[in-house]
């Protein structure tokens, strides 16, 4: 009796000791590619991580002034300057899709291949228009003349930075969008019944990291 | 405890490919990818021993007519190519690359790594880096001359050659090979951790996977930093960005940068970079562990306190990157924070020397080649490392700075002693992957001929350094200040350089050789215990095991155990019942 209280309620670090200690496999229950994905996440929040230190030691050692961050995202509806609403708008988007892609996940260990297909294509429908507002975003911008190497409203490194680090997490977006629909198709082919479908939860890993970095990256 | 569970693994059909291009070319078979790698990475190096004779003649015979087309900027880009080439394509690709993928699915008892696909696109994508390389050769101006830190502003200033095609070829190549060591280094770590076979738990396995794991481990959290910086540096070149060139005047003319931060560049470069040298030493740390053990047939001394001293090196290595950085212009206090975690990671690898020589203690040695090797490995190691206890500190680095000692330190410790664990593990493990026993005699000689001549070679740059010889210098020109033994010196080093690279040809004529007339090699030639000595066929099959993966029920290093009737226990027998 005692004892299978005890085990029910062996604390967190018995268990991941005993996983550890293990043979075979040291995360019981995922699968290579879950595990992968994980590894490989860690990896890139390196990358980010440097961009954004990057961005920190530009902002705290540059001279000249860096722009109030609000009033260059604001948009003007019907007359009134909203601050940072397209920022917002797109971050709505993205974190929306989060959700969808979640249920997509959901569907997926039911079963529900249809629902899965759609659940994704509409996942990567709002990633491609977050990929389409920023397409909106970076031509306001150089209109307003931020250049890469130059900006009107001071310090360069505001363009430079700016580009730089919008331009590579739009391009996971898009190659997160890329994946999505080449996973929901080959779901509806069928290419995955013989599995749990994992793939949907490892593409869906993926997308929430790439969300959760709109957040630190607009931040 | 008895296991009821089945590997994954065997319940996953092999990929069986149908063609010879498919086997040979394309393949996706762990092993061939380990020899692709291997190739690669040696040839390449070859390239870049080739650019250190020719810095070398320089050197001593500054002036000769012969080395006339060898001009200042050839010099430079040898320097910059030899170290690059060294430090990445060769060390890392081979230890990591070779090694890595040979030995980790051998040694956990797995079919293969655990995405074969994405492993061989690894191999190809590091093809595509060297070659990304080489092609600087042949682009405007030539490849960068920069030196292997790359550190701006010089690195794209007018006036350092190869400071706009030069260094975008190295950049790209540098980003490229970040993307294939990527996918590779994504399934060595995910084979380890998830593809174990019956009875393989993390503290059974041979130290060399060890080493190979933790080094893989650190590779995929500090090449992101590298990765960055080059991103940064190609935009600073091509589109005008100022990441790290401040404002400058350069030949007389006001540059349009400003307002970047140069030392940015180096804390993200040496964030890898540290790193970097802890990726290069761990898995020859593993190597060379395997190595004493199997050929002293002695049971390697404190097993558990070596893997925590790999990860504690591992931890330590990320923040320690600024001792790089002391004459920068950094603020003093960071210097010592710096300096003190340098010199605590002394702990961690002190107790892996002690426990290297503590397993020599009354062995039973048998100096074969791959054992010399070994032997030299522990020995250049502990020079190396102790001139780094100098190195690692503030006061008496400043001073030592850019001299030959720096040259001498991180030769010994980095250049020549994984080199080392390299050699003693490809003399080790050649007759498991090929099928034939290497030539003794030329291995014997190439031992020697390379062993005495890196001393030869490292010993007097120690001096050199102590009396101010600064490195990296094409001619000493008017600030020729040092004595004529100095001269003297540099002539001795060229000569014992000349032939430690000309005593290569044995390694390869060996290798070549061996491979069509070598002996026919036993499965266990050496009486080790570890998995991939227990393959059903030598050289191991694609798949590597029968239709069931074997059970390991003991660690590796069961040497000698007294009652049972041969001196090795290989893993795979089981345990006897306590009486």
């Amino acid at each position: 009796m005692t004892d299978t209280t005890l085990s029910s309620q062996e604390s967190i670090f018995t268990s991941t000791a005993k996983d550890w200690s293990s043979d075979m496999t040291t995360f019981k229950g995922v699968p290579w590619g879950k595990a992968m994905m994980w590894i490989f996440l860690l990896s890139d929040t390196f990358i980010f991580t440097c961009f954004l230190v990057g961005y920190m030691v530009m902002r705290m050692t540059v001279t000249e002034p860096w722009p109030v961050a609000s009033e260059v995202f604001a948009l003007t509806v019907w007359g009134v300057s909203v601050p940072l609403l397209l920022i917002a708008i797109m971050t709505f988007i993205l974190i929306t899709s989060s959700g969808t892609m979640a249920m997509a996940v959901n569907m997926g260990y039911q079963r529900r291949k249809w629902a899965v297909f759609w659940l994704m294509v509409a996942t990567a429908a709002l990633g491609a228009s977050f990929v389409g507002m920023q397409c909106f975003e970076w031509p306001k911008l150089i209109l307003e003349g931020v250049r890469p190497w130059y900006n009107p409203m001071g310090a360069p490194q505001f363009g430079s930075i700016f580009f730089m680090v919008t331009g590579f997490h739009g391009l996971h977006v898009s190659v997160g969008v890329a994946y999505l629909l080449i996973v929901a198709i080959r779901v509806v082919r069928g290419k995955y019944d013989h599995t749990n479908f994992e793939i949907v939860e490892i593409t869906g890993l993926y997308w929430h990291f790439v969300d959760l970095f709109v957040v630190r990256t607009e931040a | 405890m008895a296991t009821v569970e089945v590997p994954y693994q065997e319940t996953v059909p092999l990929h069986h490919p149908k063609t010879w291009i498919g086997k040979y070319i394309f393949s996706q078979d762990h092993k061939i990818i380990a020899v692709q790698y291997g190739v690669t990475a040696m040839a390449v190096g070859l390239v870049a021993l080739i650019l250190s004779e020719f810095m070398r003649l320089q050197i001593a015979f500054p002036g000769w007519e012969w080395m006339d087309f060898f001009t200042a900027d050839h010099y430079y880009q040898a320097i910059t190519m030899h170290g690059m080439i060294m430090v990445i394509y060769l060390l890392t690709a081979f230890l990591l690359g070779a090694f890595g993928n040979f030995c980790i699915p051998l040694m956990c008892g797995a079919r293969d790594m655990v995405f074969p696909f994405v492993n061989m696109l690894s191999y190809w994508v590091y093809l595509l880096s060297v070659i990304i390389l080489m092609v600087s050769y042949f682009v405007p101006g030539g490849p960068t001359g920069a030196g292997w830190t790359l550190y701006p502003p010089q690195t794209i200033t007018a006036g350092t050659p190869g400071h706009d095609w030069g260094i975008a070829t190295m950049l790209i190549s540098l980003a490229v090979f970040i993307v294939a060591f990527t996918m590779g280094g994504l399934n060595y770590i995910t084979t380890i951790l998830q593809a174990r076979t019956r009875g393989l738990t993390l503290m059974r396995m041979p130290l060399t996977v060890w080493g190979i794991f933790i080094a893989t481990f650190l590779g995929l959290v500090a090449f992101p930093a590298l990765f960055v910086s080059a991103v940064m540096m190609l935009l600073d070149n091509f589109l005008g960005t100022s990441f790290f060139m401040p404002a400058i005047v350069s030949l007389g003319e006001k540059l349009q940068y400003s307002g970047g931060q140069p030392l940015l560049f180096q804390h993200l470069f040496w964030f890898f970079g540290h790193p970097e040298v802890y990726i290069v030493a761990l898995p020859a740390f593993g190597v060379v562990s395997d190595l004493i053990s199997v050929h002293a047939r002695k049971n390697i001394f404190g097993y558990r306190m070596m893997v925590w001293a790999i990860v504690a090196i591992g931890a330590l290595s990320l923040i320690v990157w600024a001792h790089h950085m002391y004459v920068a212009g950094m603020h003093p206090s960071f210097g010592y924070f710096f300096a003190t975690t340098t010199l605590i990671i002394a702990v961690p690898t002190a107790l892996k020397v002690y426990n290297w020589i503590l397993t020599l203690w009354r062995a039973n040695i048998r100096i074969t080649v791959p054992m010399l090797f070994a032997l030299a490995f522990v020995l250049t190691f502990i020079v190396g490392g102790i001139t780094g206890l100098f190195l690692g500190n503030v006061i008496i680095d400043i001073p030592l700075s850019d001299t030959y000692f720096v040259v001498a330190h991180f030769h010994m410790v980095m250049g020549v002693s994984p080199i080392l664990a390299i050699f003693g593990g490809i003399y080790h493990w050649y007759p498991k992957l090929t099928g034939r026993m290497l030539n003794d005699t030329i291995g014997r000689i190439h031992f020697y001929f390379t062993f005495i001549g890196t001393y030869a070679i490292y010993f007097p740059m120690h001096y050199l350094g102590f009396i101010g010889v600064p490195r990296r210098y094409y001619e000493t020109g008017i600030s020729d200040f040092y004595p004529q033994t100095a001269h003297d010196l540099n002539v001795f080093i060229t000569v014992a350089a000349l032939i430690v690279g000309a005593s290569q040809v044995l390694f390869i004529v060996n290798l070549v050789h061996s491979y069509f007339n070598g002996k026919k090699a036993p499965a266990n030639p050496w009486g080790a215990n570890s998995l991939e000595w227990c393959t059903p066929e030598t050289p191991p099959r694609h798949g590597n095991w029968e239709d069931q993966l074997p059970t390991v029920h003991r660690w590796a290093y069961d040497f000698g155990v007294p009652g049972e009737e041969k001196d090795h226990v290989p893993q795979t027998v089981p345990r006897r019942k306590a009486s």
